[in-house]
């Protein structure tokens, strides 16, 4: 994409933040509010593809030299691993725990299981379409 | 988790760490390293032997693993088992030590495969004679079929070893499937799956409806694993197996398992006529065609294997004719029949002695001198003295010579089927007679096979150019396990009431419960002289007819049935197995055309078939629109544009159009969702759809050109129909929902989310809750299906078959 725009780069530039941002916070109010790992790794995912389309892949890959097979795996051996603590308790697989704890500048949190669970899960969903995405457009033949 | 737990799971442990000891330890054999371990689990179970001639007592402990289908990891530890669990270690233990000097610490040896396979069946051995629990002990016993057949193809660059593995993972696992079909119907019958349960509700069982197929599907197991006709086909192709293998699974261990079931089922099933008949009869066969098959084999492991079909025969022959005495309303010592499960119990342990002897005997034969042909052995006499006393005395016992233990059983196994011929019960009648005479001929022919190996071998003009090596006598090591075994045999040839008091009267107590009352016990007596009686005459008979035959064999080992070694009935297997392939070729090629439209033309129909099949069997079809919600005015014009965007879509020739038209449905759909006022449904629906314009973009630019396609009016019709018939299925189910829950108001499963999301989970977000908290086995199980689609894609661009390349 030899003849983008400088317009578009300019704006992509600023947009993906953005949207980086929300998914962020799309991710955490996933317990109480629309979001969860899911929507926030397809709208982090949206970003990245953003980045993808404006710049050509060889640059966004020098800025974000990740191997996604690698997220992917790692993704659910987050997710397997934290199911698994509930079964040292003694309780069965995936038994999830959440407590409420006072913690500074934050004030009351509730902090669950439930929330690296949903990182295992975001990893992969960003993971996948990234590397999905990747591989088509990279295929030249 | 008791001790006897870690017994069983010790050897898959051992397994873990083998590859870690071949690769840190590569000047030592890997074997040194697994010895202690069976010698230890032998010893300890060792202890549990009665010793001081009091009854043995049982053990059992149980863990819990799917405690709410009833599956528990219970382990039991009775006579049977016992016996089974000192065969398995203590022939381990032997056959280790063998295999040390038999496959040589060579680099290109993959040691550590073997012994993880070995590790792994001796394990799973364990556990199936130690579980009581009937899914425990099938999972076991599909380890043992899979183990086993790994074993088999150890060294599968060669093609022989690749087939018989196939064909015993085939055959054993079709019968594993099976009886695993057996033990859901005794679930449906006793409701338990605890096998003492089961013992303990034998009535019960023999009065339900499903006793017969129950009974069928069980012995359908047992029978594939032990070998009997017509299932023992997989057994002389299994000896392309290293020979430690052969002497350990393949007669002593894992083709006695089907036996241990019989055995262990035979307080359940046993005293039924039809458990009788067809135990006694497929046995009996077996062991007339094992024997005869034997004794045109030309290589000494392939009579080996069919003398162990025909062996097991016996023992499953003397089984069945043993479960008469269950018929009889009292069971007490004398009655005639219980004679034959004593033969059987006997049989077994001098089997796995003299058996395990002779198998580890044609191994050091076929290691000294490179061919285990009988046509060029002969003359190894002299040149390996230790390898022919060994073998003197393994065939000795096989054919049933005195004083060896051999001989022992089968007198009782002369009486076992003489007295069966005198039965009055289960229509016996005169058929009765055929038992001893089938069984007096198949001696016959085991005397020949026997004397067939030893002459063979031993005697007559040494050919040392035929042959691939010098021979000699074999190293210590390779000798010491043969040995052991050899004087076992004759150990418990002579003094055969030191296995009667100690193993066998705890295991006759396990087959027949009701043998004793409680506190009394069983006592066994064999003695080596009983008397000029039939039996001895029959005994007589054999040597002599079996010697006259054998020194005539010129006469006969011209005709073709001594040249037409491979068993006939592989013919049916071989055949069976191109048809099943041919078959499944021509009904992929109808249904896998490669089309997408063809795939989803086969889903709808199936999905219009069967949910309409559902409505109009339940008889739910209604329609009713009262009580519906009002519609507001913009939502006419939303679903106005859904369904007109959608029809227009197969009508559009450009497919950039098509696509934007389908991005323009997904959109529709997620306002759908907003109006409906599920955020987060739309949330996914948008970030999805936008994904998908991407991924199509770029699709789009590898598609080939387009070319215009014309299909026949017929096919454009039959697709109509279809799509049509989804949407009206579809609609009428969502109307007949409705009008049912106005019916029968029925609070929706949402309800339960909506009052314990906060409570339990501690979300205000039910959709996340729900997938994080409540099903977060589903989520994570999909998430892994992504896993392995990004995989498959990543696969199918990045290695691209090239042109005319078959996947």
């Amino acid at each position: 994409m030899k003849n983008t725009p400088i317009q578009l780069h300019v704006i992509t530039r600023i947009v993906a933040f953005i949207i980086l941002a929300f998914s962020i916070f799309l991710f955490f109010a996933g317990h109480n509010n629309p979001g969860g790992g899911f929507i926030g790794g397809l709208m982090t995912a949206s970003a990245l593809v953003l980045l993808f389309l404006s710049f050509d892949i060889k640059t966004i890959k020098k800025v974000l030299p990740f191997n996604y097979a690698k997220i992917i795996a790692s993704g659910l051996l987050l997710a397997v691993l934290t199911g698994m603590v509930g079964m040292f308790l003694g309780d069965p697989f995936l038994n999830q725990f959440f407590r409420y704890y006072q913690l500074p500048i934050l004030g009351k949190t509730e902090l669950t299981t439930a929330l690296p669970f949903d990182l295992g899960i975001y990893l992969v969903v960003v993971g996948f379409t990234l590397l999905v995405i990747l591989t088509i457009a990279e295929d030249d033949s | 988790m008791s001790t006897l737990h870690f017994v069983t799971l010790a050897p898959f442990i051992m397994a873990i760490f083998v590859p870690i000891i071949y690769k840190k330890f590569r000047h030592l054999h890997t074997g040194w390293f697994i010895l202690p371990l069976p010698l230890i689990l032998f010893i300890y179970l060792f202890q549990y032997l009665p010793l001081d001639g009091s009854p043995m007592e049982t053990v059992s402990y149980s863990v819990a693993w799917v405690p709410s289908l009833g599956i528990n990891f219970t382990v039991y530890l009775d006579g049977l088992s016992l016996l089974f669990a000192l065969l398995i270690t203590g022939i381990g233990t032997l056959v280790v030590l063998y295999s040390i000097y038999y496959i040589a610490n060579k680099k290109e040896e993959p040691l550590n495969n073997f012994y993880v396979y070995l590790m792994m069946f001796m394990g799973a051995m364990l556990g199936v004679v130690l579980s009581d629990n009937l899914i425990v002990l099938y999972v076991f016993w599909e380890i043992t079929s899979l183990a086993s057949s790994l074993l088999i193809a150890y060294w599968f660059h060669k093609e022989k070893s690749r087939y018989g593995a196939q064909k015993s993972m085939l055959i054993t696992v079709t019968g594993g499937f099976s009886m695993l079909a057996g033990f859901t119907l005794m679930y449906l019958m006793t409701d338990t799956f605890s096998i003492r349960g089961i013992i303990a509700m034998a009535d019960v069982i023999v009065t339900s409806p499903l006793f017969i197929p129950a009974m069928l599907l069980i012995l359908l197991g047992a029978f594939t694993k032990s070998a009997q006709f017509p299932f023992h086909i997989w057994l002389p192709d299994a000896m392309e197996a290293p020979t430690p293998v052969s002497a350990y699974l393949h007669s002593a261990t894992m083709v006695k398992a089907g036996i241990y079931l019989v055995a262990r089922m035979t307080p359940v099933f046993g005293g039924q006529a039809e458990w009788f008949w067809i135990i006694s009869t497929f046995g009996l066969f077996t062991l007339l065609w094992g024997s005869v098959s034997a004794v045109r084999q030309k290589d000494l492991k392939g009579i080996l294997a069919f003398s162990t079909i025909s062996q097991l025969g016996l023992i499953m022959s003397l089984l069945g004719l043993g479960s008469a005495g269950y018929h009889y309303e009292i069971i007490d010592g004398t009655s005639l029949p219980i004679v034959a499960v004593l033969a059987a119990v006997f049989h077994l342990i001098n089997h796995a002695t003299f058996k395990g002897s002779l198998f580890m005997v044609v191994g050091i034969i076929d290691h000294e001198t490179g061919t285990r042909d009988i046509r060029k052995l002969g003359g190894l006499m002299t040149i390996m003295p230790i390898t022919f006393t060994v073998s003197l005395i393994g065939i000795a016992s096989m054919a049933g010579l005195p004083p060896f233990n051999g001989f022992l059983s089968k007198e009782m196994f002369f009486t076992g089927t003489l007295n069966s011929a005198t039965l009055d019960v289960f229509n016996v009648g005169n058929f009765g007679v055929i038992f001893p005479v089938v069984a007096w001929i198949a001696s016959v022919f085991t005397f020949i096979y026997c004397m067939i190996m030893l002459f063979k071998t031993f005697t007559g003009k040494h050919q040392p150019e035929k042959l691939d090596k010098a021979a000699h006598e074999a190293p210590i090591g390779l000798l010491i396990s043969p040995i052991i075994l050899a004087s076992l045999v004759i150990v418990f040839g002579l003094f055969p009431n030191l296995l009667s008091y100690t193993i066998i009267e705890p295991v006759m107590q396990s087959i027949m419960p009701g043998l004793t009352a409680p506190g009394e016990q069983f006592y066994v007596n064999i003695y080596h002289w009983h008397g000029f009686n039939t039996e001895l005459f029959m005994t007589m008979g054999v040597v002599f007819f079996g010697a006259f035959i054998f020194l005539n064999q010129k006469k006969w080992q011209d005709t073709t049935f001594y040249l037409r070694e491979r068993d006939p009935l592989n013919w049916f297997y071989d055949n069976g197995l191109t048809g099943l392939i041919n078959g499944s070729t021509v009904v992929n090629n109808v249904q896998m055309t490669g089309r997408l439209r063809d795939y989803f033309s086969y889903m709808f129909i199936f999905l219009i078939a069967i949910v309409s099949f559902m409505l109009w069997q339940s008889n739910a079809l209604a329609v009713d629109f009262t009580n519906t919600t009002e519609i507001p005015s913009y939502m006419y014009f939303v679903s106005l544009s859904l369904i007109l965007s959608t029809i227009v879509i197969p009508f559009v020739s450009k497919r950039i159009s098509a696509i934007v038209l389908m991005g323009v449905v997904g959109f529709l759909v997620a306002l759908l969702f907003v109006v409906f006022r599920a955020p987060d449904l739309a949330l996914t629906q948008l970030l999805v759809e936008t994904v998908m314009v991407v991924l199509f973009l770029l699709v789009f630019y590898h598609l080939p050109e387009l070319r215009k396609e014309t299909f026949k009016p017929v096919f454009r019709l039959s697709n109509l129909i279809i799509s049509i018939g989804v949407g009206l299925v579809v609609t009428l189910t969502a109307l007949s929902v409705h009008a049912y829950s106005y019916e029968n108001p029925i609070s929706p499963i949402s309800d339960f989310f909506v009052e314990n999301s906060y409570a339990l989970a501690g979300g205000n977000n039910i959709v996340n809750v729900i997938l994080v908290d409540f099903r977060g086995l589903d989520t994570l199980l999909e998430v892994l299906v992504l896993g392995i689609v990004a995989l498959g894609v990543v696969v199918l661009i990045k290695f691209k078959a090239r042109k005319g390349e078959d996947v």
